[in-house]
């Protein structure tokens, strides 16, 4: 007579610890989860960071104010930019100084391009980690739009430092005007084309939906923030509720999710970019005319053009080089609605040219936090999901 | 400018004043930003009560850092940022240690509260009680010394790896 197995008691299991990356293709750089595996369920997932860490505070606090613009690019990489607003204003803030409207302006165009840059990297690179190459090459095929907007701007496609401590590096040119018309009136039926392969598409919706789901109060506590935190259905934008620049004068609306699942992030993320085309032709209509940076002679050095052939401008130019410019002695903590979330400055000045103290706190470094909470439970391939959507830059996240 | 000033007689800083009336701290206001520096006795109970609190909800811990005075006595400062989704204000919570002092844990209350503790003890050195997790997070587990600290050379310790470093006194 066969006798019946009781499974239960003969066969056992046991769980395996997997290490995946730091050299993985959906790893968005260079993280190290390790995940303790039962069969194909995660029991737990324990992020390992710091492969890329430069100890970019430990810099900032050997250099000039002015110095440190540069470093700030290669935090958040897909969206230099909005780092470098985050310092200049957490700077001028110390400083106690007020920017041109013109500058305001401007800073607010380029700030939105470089979330369009952002959102556009983190949903292609997203639907290639999950299977859909197509996507990948339309978002970069737009991408490049915004990133040949910026080298008209300033000259640079990746690594910007076009905002500075006053204002802005060059002013905004008629032709950068007329393009970026150009690709606003072009990219909303791009997104409607990538609705059309995602949104309705049922692997897309297989695997996003109801998969990394957190909580709205998980969420806060874990200081989660930007579209992580507005999939979980928390109306949180800096931009609306403590607005910086000219935020306040735009109509835009903040979309936020329902469930916070992987899903959600996505359709906030994609109504992020339809908003933020909203807030640029806003700005576009209204830049204002005059100067786009300070007319402060200690914060901005004078144009090269006249330091060639004026022997007080070129004192003047290499004083600011050599010296930089002290900011007064205190302490301010000033934060940004970066594409990632909540980007903040907190600088400990003691009165000198250089920052005593200078955090950097960063979105996707608390984003990640969750990983461990959200993956439990869930399968193997699910973990590849909710990182995607959690949309992690590990420039940022190691410093 | 940025985020919502908070002056002398705004109705958030007369409440926190009312609340806290009994503790003993210090505090500043700076470019519209208020800080109380608190006793270290006291820092968990009062950012338990700012994060419960009804009238405040300090509910979203935006950041936590360490600062070195050296050679000031007592060295460090771990500097608590706080944020009310609810009520749109930001503050302000320090609190001053010594080297080799340690601070409680504030992951009970804010679970977000974990990564950034790991880092402060990574950069600085300061040891934070109660911690579910407490190791280093950037660097190696065998990394000697803390970099953020003012005594540590900007280009670290000259062994066989980095040839650049400084001569270890």
């Amino acid at each position: 007579m066969v006798e019946i197995l009781n499974v239960e008691d003969n066969l056992d299991t046991k769980t395996i610890t997997l290490s995946m990356g730091p050299q993985h293709p959906s790893a968005h750089g260079v993280l190290h989860l390790v995940l303790e595996m039962d069969g194909e369920r995660v029991l737990s997932a324990k992020p390992d960071i710091g492969y890329l860490h430069r100890g970019t505070e430990k810099i900032a606090e050997n250099l000039f104010y002015h110095q440190f613009t540069p470093y700030t690019d290669r935090l958040d990489y897909m969206s230099a930019m909005a780092n470098n607003l985050a310092y200049v204003m957490g700077v001028e803030k110390i400083l106690g100084i007020e920017v041109p409207e013109r500058a305001k302006y401007i800073r607010v165009i380029v700030a939105e391009l470089s979330r369009l840059a952002s959102h556009l990297m983190g949903i292609g690179a997203w639907a290639v980690d999950l299977g859909a190459l197509t996507i990948f090459l339309y978002a970069i095929r737009e991408r490049e739009m915004i990133l040949d907007l910026f080298e008209m701007i300033c000259g640079a496609r990746l690594t910007l430092c076009y905002l500075r401590v006053g204002g802005v590096r060059y002013d905004a040119t008629q032709q950068f005007i007329d393009k970026t018309r150009e690709m606003i009136n072009i990219l909303p039926e791009k997104v409607d084309e990538y609705e059309q392969v995602l949104t309705g598409n049922r692997v897309w919706l297989a695997r996003n939906k109801g998969v990394g789901i957190i909580s709205a109060a998980d969420a806060i506590s874990l200081g989660m923030s930007g579209p992580n935190l507005r999939g979980s259905g928390v109306k949180w934008d800096i931009r609306k509720d403590n607005p910086y620049l000219v935020y306040d004068r735009f109509d835009f609306d903040v979309p936020v999710g329902e469930t916070g699942d992987c899903f959600d992030r996505y359709t906030v993320r994609l109504a992020e970019i339809r908003e933020s085309l909203k807030i640029i032709t806003q700005a576009l209509d209204g830049l204002p005319d005059g100067p786009f940076v300070v007319d402060d002679p200690e914060i901005v050095p004078p144009k090269k053009g006249f330091v060639y052939d004026n022997m007080e401008n070129l004192i003047h130019h290499f004083k600011y080089v050599s010296d930089g410019f002290a900011v007064p002695e205190g302490e301010v903590f000033s934060t940004i609605e970066a594409p990632k979330g909540e980007l903040g400055v907190y600088i400990v000045s003691d009165g000198s040219a250089k920052p005593h103290r200078l955090k950097l706190r960063v979105p996707s470094f608390m984003n990640l936090q969750c990983m461990d909470l959200i993956c439990k439970d869930a399968y193997l391939a699910d973990v590849i999901t909710i990182l995607s959507s959690l949309d992690p830059v590990f420039g940022e996240c190691d410093k | 400018m940025h985020k919502q000033k908070i002056e002398e007689d705004s109705i958030v800083y007369k409440k926190l004043s009312k609340a806290l009336g009994h503790y003993d701290y210090e505090e500043a206001l700076f470019r519209g930003e208020l800080t109380y520096i608190v006793k270290k006795e006291d820092l968990f109970s009062i950012l338990r009560f700012l994060h419960d609190d009804d009238g405040l909800r300090l509910t979203y811990l935006s950041d936590l850092s360490g600062v070195d005075y050296l050679p000031r006595e007592p060295r460090f400062e771990i500097v608590y940022h706080l944020y009310s989704i609810t009520h749109k204000f930001s503050l302000r919570v320090k609190v001053k240690i010594a080297d080799g002092e340690s601070v409680p844990s504030v992951t009970s209350i804010w679970n977000g509260a974990d990564w950034p503790e790991r880092e402060c003890y990574d950069m600085f050195g300061v040891t934070f009680d109660n911690h579910p997790d407490f190791r280093r997070i950037y660097l190696a587990d065998d990394w000697e010394g803390f970099p953020m600290r003012k005594d540590y050379p900007l280009k670290g310790y000259k062994d066989e790896y980095n040839p650049f470093g400084e001569e270890k006194k």
